[in-house]
């Protein structure tokens, strides 16, 4: 069952800059998706245009049906009932995600008594299990964040979106400022939980492996567009557009003494949403760019069965450019 | 607590987060209030014996006097005695409550000192109850909404008045509300704090009546500080990260400003609040003299021209201590209010 339906999403900020130009997900409840890319990318503001959550004065186009309900055309009530309760939102706990001056308990529990309409005691009694299914004592309610470690906040972020059980969890890099081993705590945390409760996730990373880790499926984003979609494992051991390779290249693999001599990375820096290139905004950086890169853009076209690319040496196309 | 820091790091970190702070953050924060009512005490002494002018002269009020006379005034105030004994004898009275005789009025500083403080705790203590809670809810308002017609609208009215001297606004007010101008009537007393030969509730109202013209007065000029202070601070709270998740979670707008937003940026103001707080004690001298207002700001004027060493002393130092145990007061707060301070 289809649990989220994104078509043509646009995001346009008061200033101008395009940091969303069309994007179409789908995802199914119990599902996992990833969306990669690099800083700028838009996939922050795509997470945060999924709950509405853009500042004032943002252009939202298209479509986001959460469970068939299109959140673009709700009213502010529904929007905010819907938020936490049908999506909540990981963010990165470990920065300044939660606020300093609450206990985290009542951070957890203050969700469940604005949507469940629990009393006092009740909201207690869940947020005590929710600190001790992330691993947390029930004690810890008590802390406020400051007295915490990084894991330990970014668990009571988990803990906090997982309040009201949502159909969707959002996960905006949610392990960004970790140490590695604490970067694995999290990981299987979510997935784990993620199984258990049959939640639909989707998670934001610039890092491919971990997304090819956790995820079942990968789509990367280039400036503000998805550029390549598909099975989580075949997008990042073998990507068909030349960014899914270079972002993939640009994380040794262990093992393979081919990765470490071939050379990785992209030259040059992320267009200016404001300013993007013409064409496919990918050839100022593209390595296999041809002449007609530069005037014609590209959408996603099928490159094998369930693996789509929007590059000009991928297929044949599956949408014409409107 | 750095060299505790250093030299014991194992100790410090087996010791439980909370519980011994507060404490321990009390004491450290009261030795310091008392090294700084230390130095007001001393400061107080030299300070105001640079005052130009000879007290005994200034008292005699240049009248033909003897050498003798003036020698027996002198002694009677302790003049006479070299300045390091003038100093520990004042030391040690001010530390038993004396703070010694009024040159002018011949009577004991502290008991001019408690005859005109309830009157000026009266009006600078209504008026900061009102520019608080007005220059708090203004400012509050002004940055949820920052750059629309009403924040601009509010900034710009409060920098002006603000920017207004207290005296020139006291002097425009009376001339308008208390003598009357044009079609306007005489609504209020020019000046005092009663007309005299009234009791009871028509007493209080009486009062009151006094009271309305140098409170706007007060309101007026001491707001803007208050809505500025509130609405920066809260200005810079507006981009955190956890204002998103509040609103992600669904919370109502005004619940992310009240819950969430507010006690983040309340230390700045709550620091303002408390210097106000100690600042009432002082009065204001200006708004005092222009209203005729019996407050120690009044007295304060009138000791000072004479110079009545005893009595500004003595102000001096009620108004510098109520300063710094207000300031302690603050400190002492600001763990209650931001569990990161002071732990």
């Amino acid at each position: 069952m289809t649990l989220l339906e994104v078509r043509d999403l646009t995001v346009t900020y008061p200033n101008g800059a395009a940091a969303v130009r069309g994007v179409d997900l789908s995802l199914d409840s119990g599902s996992k998706l990833g969306v990669a890319g690099e800083s700028g990318c838009g996939k922050s503001t795509l997470a945060l245009a999924l709950l509405r959550l853009l500042p004032a004065g943002t252009e939202v186009g298209g479509e986001i049906l959460l469970d068939g309900e299109d959140v673009l055309k709700m009213r502010w009530g529904q929007v905010r009932a819907v938020r936490w309760a049908g999506a909540s939102i990981v963010f990165q706990g470990a920065m300044h995600s939660l606020n300093p001056v609450h206990r985290v308990g009542d951070q957890i529990a203050e969700p469940i008594l604005l949507h469940g309409g629990a009393g006092a005691a009740a909201a207690r009694k869940r947020t005590g299990e929710l600190l001790e299914q992330v691993g947390l004592p029930t004690a810890r309610a008590r802390a406020y964040p400051h007295e915490l470690s990084g894991g330990q906040r970014q668990r009571v972020m988990i803990a906090m979106a997982l309040a009201c059980d949502p159909k969707l969890v959002i996960a905006d890099e949610p392990t960004t400022a970790l140490d590695v081993m604490i970067q694995a705590q999290i990981l299987r945390l979510i997935e784990q939980l993620v199984s258990e409760q049959e939640l639909g996730l989707i998670m934001i990373s610039h890092d491919l492996a971990v997304l090819a880790d956790t995820c079942d499926r990968l789509a990367v984003m280039y400036a503000g567009r998805v550029v390549e979609e598909g099975p989580a494992r075949a997008v990042y051991e073998d990507a068909l557009h030349p960014y899914g390779k270079a972002l993939s290249g640009a994380f040794p693999r262990i093992g393979d003494p081919a990765s470490r001599f071939a050379p990785r990375g992209l030259p040059g820096d992320p267009p200016d949403p404001s300013d993007l290139p013409s064409g496919c905004t990918f050839h100022p950086r593209c390595p296999v760019a041809l002449d007609g890169c530069e005037v014609e853009d590209q959408w996603l076209r099928e490159g094998a069965p369930g693996r789509r690319a929007a590059c000009v040496h991928v297929g044949a196309a599956v949408r014409s450019t409107t | 607590m750095v060299s505790e820091a250093v030299t014991a790091p194992v100790a410090r970190a087996r010791r439980p987060r909370t519980g011994t702070g507060y404490p321990r953050y009390v004491a450290a924060k009261a030795g310091g209030a008392v090294v700084s009512l230390l130095a007001v005490l001393v400061t107080g002494f030299f300070l105001f014996r640079l005052i130009p002018g000879d007290p005994v002269k200034t008292m005699t009020g240049g009248r033909p006097v003897s050498a003798e006379q003036l020698a027996a005034y002198r002694r009677e105030f302790g003049l006479d005695l070299p300045l390091w004994h003038q100093f520990t004898d004042y030391c040690g009275k001010a530390l038993t409550g004396d703070l010694g005789t009024s040159y002018q009025f011949r009577t004991p500083v502290i008991d001019k000192i408690t005859e005109a403080l309830p009157n000026t705790l009266l009006l600078t203590g209504t008026a900061f109850v009102l520019y608080t809670a007005l220059g708090m809810w203004l400012g509050t308002r002004s940055a949820w909404r920052h750059g629309k017609l009403g924040d601009r609208l509010n900034t710009g009215l409060a920098l002006t008045l603000y920017s207004v001297p207290s005296f020139w606004l006291g002097l425009l007010l009376i001339i308008v509300f208390a003598v009357g101008l044009g079609p306007i009537p005489g609504l209020f007393p020019t000046g005092g704090m009663e007309s005299g030969g009234k009791e009871g509730f028509a007493y209080v109202v009486d009062v009151a009546h006094h009271l309305v013209l140098p409170v706007i007065t007060l309101v007026a000029v001491e707001y803007g500080q208050t809505l500025l202070v509130t609405r920066s601070a809260l200005l810079d709270e507006m981009g955190s990260d956890y204002l998103t998740t509040a609103r992600a979670k669904g919370l109502r707008d005004d619940l992310v400003r009240r819950r969430h937003a507010v006690p983040n940026a309340l230390l700045p103001t709550v620091t303002l609040v408390f210097v106000n707080l100690g600042r009432t004690v002082a009065g204001v001298i200006l708004v005092e003299t222009v209203f005729s207002w019996p407050g120690l700001g009044g007295l304060f004027y009138q000791a000072l021209s004479v110079p009545d060493l005893p009595l500004v002393q003595g102000l001096f130092l009620v108004f510098a201590s109520a300063v710094i145990v207000m300031n302690t007061l603050a400190d002492l707060i600001y763990p209650l209010l931001d569990p990161r301070v002071g732990r």
